[in-house]
């Protein structure tokens, strides 16, 4: 089984080249929203093109867990579906494993399998990744069916048990329907569905967040176990701060299409470099900050089809200068092990 | 808060309610809105539901008051049932609910109405829903202000238009006339919150004001309901699942389970020192920010469905103390340190022993 490899391969936190399971590099998703031609015609009005995502680079190691985090526009969930070729790329690379998969998303068939089988994506809404008309027997044995044809009714039938177990369910619970679990049991289903064929790598887009506090518990404590037990990497995605920290190693800040920076987990919530990341902290309702008072951030997310010049940030950033107006920062990487894409910070007039 | 807590009541309308319905904190001033032994059901072909089960609760002027639970747990229905927006068949079966000293529950439906943005405000989650999108914001203001308020269109136009600025909307002059959908989402919301305060209610119903927005509009939006209904000296009842934003917002929570409440008391209290085990397990299963634990305590099991509410606590199959007595009969809210919980725990006369090395215990006082 690969996953066990993979979980002897775990690498320490310092681990070199040779454990990088996925790269990404420069990757850019456009979206033409324009109006139809006829009202270009008429209305002379120019083409539009929203940049979803504008040259995001990461890497993530086996066995670790990197989380994209970011208000809503900010193309996180695009990110997670060009790793899983969902949509193509409209540039950059994607390298899995030492193979350049950038063109995934125009494989057909069963040319894919070999990779498409080594990654899975858990999908946010658990009403509507399962199929309503099916089993739950049928939709966990559906990746097995495909992937391998080779194996028989009664072996996949077990298999499909032991999986409903893996993940706190029964055996039986094979032969209802999706609409006969609450919304944290269907998210298990669709956990042991992406666990059918033991995948190295998992997408999670919003795991969480349409679960109740004490079922969303539940399903971390869950796919942490995984990932213990199995050695699984994470590509994890959330606009929750406090889920973020909970599940993640290293944490990717995303804002209009890009990244403003990426840390280790622990040294982004004790030293945020860049103002967004730090309005981002310091905006999070919390428990413990009951009755503090705060400096609330001005201003709202701009629209990502009309995205600022320069730096996307510098209308709400209370450090902004000329060249931030001007100028796209690129990532620079810290001595702390931080990349930060900020003037600010790399002029060093921001700590 | 705008009351101290004191365990005298003097108030005669309030003796004369069971000593266990009402809470500390909200004695010494007349509340705004006050609800006794509410109760919601739904009658259906299989038997009647009950959505809400004894519920009483007070909200003093100016105060906050979060009410918090799960999906299903009645803190919406208990909204709706104060402004009588029920779907039917659900009807309020027993219980009062009193606004300023007045007894509302029981006016015929072409009195109530009035009462419906007049004094009793409310804002929802989803903004875009409710904003006319065929009129423009100026329109719908001023339309409500008329409506609420003696006043001509031109003194109307120039409250709507201090409204906006109240809420925050920078050059309200050029926006007056824009429609909803040229807004952003938080800026939506503001519009909301003017429309919600035009006629100076005195009681305000934010059901998940925040919910679809994003966490730094999330902040903004809630530092201005909150400034705003101290200023007028509004009650606010802020229904949410989002203990963070309680946390922050509210005066005093109000945790609910299977349409009861379990808990109530000071938002210090039961953030910290949580006195229910639903409201202990609620506390430490949420991932904290200034913290980092291995593994989250969870809850097992689910909330009940209304047609499967055990006898006895509501509580009872999930909990790490139940008992015989828990699985039998119903708890009332009892005095535990600075809040009420219904829990047989903190009995006064024969407390329940609390049955020690519970992960849950632990976990819950790491906070």
């Amino acid at each position: 089984m690969c996953a066990d490899t993979a979980m002897q391969q775990t690498p320490p936190a310092t681990a070199g080249q040779a454990d990088i399971l996925l790269e990404a590099h420069d990757l850019a998703r456009y979206f033409d929203v324009s109006k139809p031609w006829l009202n270009r015609v008429i209305e002379r009005s120019e083409r539009l093109t929203l940049k979803a995502v504008d040259g995001v680079g990461f890497s993530i190691r086996r066995g670790e867990t990197l989380s994209l985090v970011g208000e809503s526009g900010c193309g996180k969930s695009t990110v997670a579906r060009l790793v899983v070729g969902l949509y193509g790329l409209t540039r950059g690379r994607l390298v899995f494993d030492g193979e350049d998969i950038s063109d995934l998303a125009s494989r057909t068939g069963r040319q894919t399998a070999s990779v498409r089988k080594r990654f899975q994506m858990i999908f946010q809404d658990p009403y509507a990744s399962l199929n309503p008309l099916w089993r739950v027997g049928t939709i966990i044995g559906e990746p097995l069916r495909f992937f391998r044809p080779e194996m028989s009714a009664a072996d996949r039938h077990r298999r499909v048990g032991e999986l409903l177990e893996q993940v706190g369910m029964s055996a039986p619970d094979a032969n209802r329907y999706p609409h006969e679990f609450s919304g944290g049991q269907r998210q298990r289903i669709s956990i042991a569905r992406a666990l059918a064929n033991e995948p190295e790598f998992m997408i999670c887009d919003e795991p969480t967040s349409a679960l109740d506090v004490s079922v969303q518990a539940q399903i971390l404590n869950l796919m942490r176990d995984l990932q213990d037990e199995y050695g699984l990497t994470y590509l994890f995605i959330s606009h929750d701060m406090a889920v973020v920290k909970h599940m993640s190693d290293r944490i990717a800040v995303m804002y209009l299409g890009r990244i403003a920076e990426i840390a280790p987990a622990e040294q982004l919530f004790a030293n945020a470099h860049h103002p967004y990341s730090k309005m981002l902290l310091e905006a999070v309702p919390s428990l413990e900050g009951a009755g503090k008072e705060r400096t609330t951030i001005q201003g709202e997310v701009p629209n990502p089809v009309h995205p600022p010049s320069g730096c996307a940030f510098h209308p709400r950033c209370p450090h902004a200068n000329a060249r931030c107006k001007a100028e796209v920062p690129r990532l620079i990487t810290r001595s702390d092990g931080s990349e930060v894409a900020c003037h600010g910070v790399e002029e060093g007039r921001l700590p | 808060m705008s009351s101290t807590p004191s365990s005298v009541e003097n108030s005669g309308e309030q003796n004369a309610i069971a000593v266990t319905g009402h809470e500390p904190g909200a004695a010494g001033q007349e509340p705004v809105l006050s609800v006794r032994h509410l109760r919601v059901e739904f009658p259906t072909r299989h038997g009647t539901l009950v959505a809400l089960d004894d519920v009483s609760f007070d909200i003093a002027p100016g105060e906050v008051l979060g009410v918090v639970g799960e999906s299903g747990a009645g803190k919406s229905m208990t909204g709706n049932a104060v402004i009588r927006l029920l779907e039917p068949p659900g009807r309020i079966a027993e219980g009062e609910v009193h606004l300023s000293g007045r007894r509302i529950d029981d006016l015929p439906e072409e009195r109530f109405v009035p009462l419906r943005g007049r004094h009793i405000g409310m804002i929802f989650q989803d903004p875009l829903t409710s904003l006319n999108p065929l009129f423009s914001v100026g329109d719908q203001l001023i339309e409500t202000i008329r409506t609420h308020l003696p006043m001509n269109e031109r003194e109307a136009r120039e409250e709507a238009l201090k409204l906006l600025r109240e809420v925050g909307i920078p050059a309200p002059e050029n926006r007056l006339d824009s429609y909803p959908h040229q807004f952003s989402g938080g800026m939506r919301q503001r519009v909301v919150i003017a429309l919600a305060l035009a006629a100076r209610p005195e009681f305000i119903i934010a059901d998940e004001p925040t919910t679809a927005l994003d966490v730094s509009v999330q902040a903004q939006i809630l530092a201005l309901l909150k400034r705003l209904c101290a200023d007028h000296g509004t009650a606010v009842m802020l229904v949410t699942h989002d203990m963070g934003v309680i946390a922050e917002t509210a005066d005093r929570v109000a945790v609910m389970y299977a349409g009861r409440l379990i808990e109530i008391g000071p938002v210090d209290e039961v953030v910290r020192n949580p006195q229910h085990p639903y409201t202990k397990g609620l506390m430490a299963s949420i991932p904290g920010i200034e913290k980092r634990l291995e593994r989250l305590y969870q809850i097992e099991g689910s909330m009940p469905r209304l047609a499967a509410i055990p006898a006895g606590c509501a509580f009872n199959p999930r909990c790490p103390h139940a008992q015989e007595r828990c699985r039998v009969q119903r708890p009332d809210l009892m005095p535990a340190e600075g809040s009420l919980a219904a829990c047989w725990l903190h009995d006064p006369v024969d407390p329940l022993p609390p049955r020690r090395g519970e992960a849950g215990e632990e976990m819950a006082h790491v906070r």
